[in-house]
């Protein structure tokens, strides 16, 4: 098959990269660009743990092509430090102990980031709606609605 | 999971070149928007293309944009595209009511619209809010374009009227001249991010006629006339809730799946027009529930 150069942002540092049509961004991701944070769980669009923010949005990086990239500004929780939410919404899913085994931890940590960046003063269903894509088999998902509210706060 | 099968990937710069890989290519050509639909299938040997066509260069297939009374979402727009809409919130509220049960952020971020109703499944959840605002599909291929009413879109689960050497440009709603409300009811196993066991959208109007259509309770979305026909020209009362709910269980021919009993689809059937209909008409009321919260059946 005809691979493809392609041309994107990760993390503020530019990429160039051939592809194969098949490539699938999550495995291109981990597999070759050294990104562990999103995990393959479903890899089928239901569980949230592969979520990657693409120019500016959270997207499922298991139903993406690579090649789809091309062009593209990404940011995985690796680069997410430079977003205004992610580290203050970190500090209190640790403080609340929010996680257990950390799976479903960055998909979270990048959907609530997008969630505060588009509405900073979200009400409870606002929260549960955001992360709803999110699968949380340990804690219950209490203390990860109770952080993203209370880091909205301000608390 | 790897994709393991082989396929050339473009990515086309025009609409000409567009509709002639797919005249050249027909079947063995699929088209790639939001692409969570299209990715799963080709991960689990559903979809053997010869080649991908990726529609996202195509700028003719964007927008959304309200011309006179007709609303156009361009086939790239994307459900968080409709939700984040004020023009889809003020003027096509059930739109926005039944984009925000399609599965999560996540997804609804490349999820389109005219992708939906491209896969074309039994349980697609803005169909029904599509039929009952009469919605017209706007296809284009090498001979031209066709006007494809929603009605006639659905010939099966998942097929489609769309032929293989078209691709789909818009999909235009008409704003309903007279005063109306609506209501999309979806029966899932829990809130947040589940595929129907069964939709209802409705819309009332102010001179007590109504649209009714449904998910996931048949094979294919569809209107319910027989419904429409005994509401029509009459005020909700029980006793007409009652009859309306033994003309949609003529309407409806659910299955029994993963998601659901047949039973227990035809017993919530009636549940949800009920309070389908009644929440769409306490809005026309300015009452009722807001858009897009605690309406879950």
């Amino acid at each position: 098959m005809k691979t493809h150069r392609i041309n994107f942002t990760l993390n503020g540092e530019k990429v160039s990269i051939e592809v194969e049509p098949s490539d699938v961004l999550l495995d291109t991701l981990r597999g070759r660009l050294g990104i562990k944070s999103p995990k393959v769980g479903c890899d089928r669009g239901d569980c949230g743990t592969c979520t990657v923010l693409m120019n500016g949005r959270t997207i499922r990086s298991c139903l993406a092509l690579a090649v789809e990239a091309d062009g593209a500004d990404l940011v995985t929780l690796e680069g997410a430090n430079t977003r205004k939410w992610t580290q203050k919404l970190q500090v209190k899913f640790h403080e609340k102990n929010s996680f257990q085994c950390g799976f479903c931890a960055p998909g979270v940590i990048l959907s609530a980031t997008e969630l505060l960046e588009k509405n900073s003063k979200p009400t409870i269903h606002d929260i549960k709606e955001a992360v709803a894509g999110n699968l949380c088999r340990c804690t219950g998902y209490e203390p990860i609605i109770e952080a993203i509210a209370e880091t909205a706060k301000g608390k | 999971m790897p994709i393991t099968a082989e396929f050339e990937y473009v990515k086309p710069k025009d609409m000409d070149e567009a509709l002639h890989v797919f005249s050249l290519y027909r079947e063995k050509a699929r088209a790639l928007a939001g692409g969570t639909d299209l990715v799963v299938h080709l991960k689990e040997g559903l979809a053997k293309p010869e080649v991908v066509v990726d529609l996202k260069g195509l700028p003719e297939l964007g927008g959304l944009a309200l011309n006179g009374d007709v609303l156009r979402i361009g086939a790239l727009v994307t459900f968080s595209d409709l939700i984040e809409s004020p023009l889809v919130k003020a003027k096509f509220p059930l739109l926005l009511e039944s984009a925000l049960t399609v599965a999560s952020t996540g997804v609804r971020n490349r999820a389109t619209v005219a992708g939906n109703i491209c896969s074309a499944v039994p349980s697609a959840d803005s169909a029904p809010a599509l039929a009952v605002y009469e919605a017209v599909v706007l296809v284009r291929g090498l001979k031209g374009e066709r006007r494809v009413p929603v009605a006639a879109w659905f010939t099966g689960p998942k097929k489609t009227a769309l032929a293989p050497d078209e691709i789909v440009t818009a999909v235009e709603l008409k704003l309903p001249a007279k005063k109306h409300a609506g209501c999309y009811m979806k029966l899932s196993r829990y809130e947040g991010e589940d595929l129907a066991q069964g939709g209802i959208a409705v819309l009332a109007f102010a001179d007590n006629t109504y649209r009714v259509a449904f998910c996931a309770l048949g094979p294919k979305p569809a209107r319910c006339p027989k419904t429409e026909l005994v509401l029509n020209g009459n005020k909700l009362s029980e006793k007409l809730l009652e009859k309306a709910a033994d003309a949609i269980l003529q309407e409806v021919s659910p299955i029994s799946d993963i998601r659901s009993s047949k039973e227990y689809r035809l017993h919530m059937t009636r549940v949800m027009l009920g309070r389908a209909l009644q929440a769409a008409v306490a809005r026309l009321f300015g009452k009722g529930p807001k858009y897009g919260t605690e309406n879950i059946a």
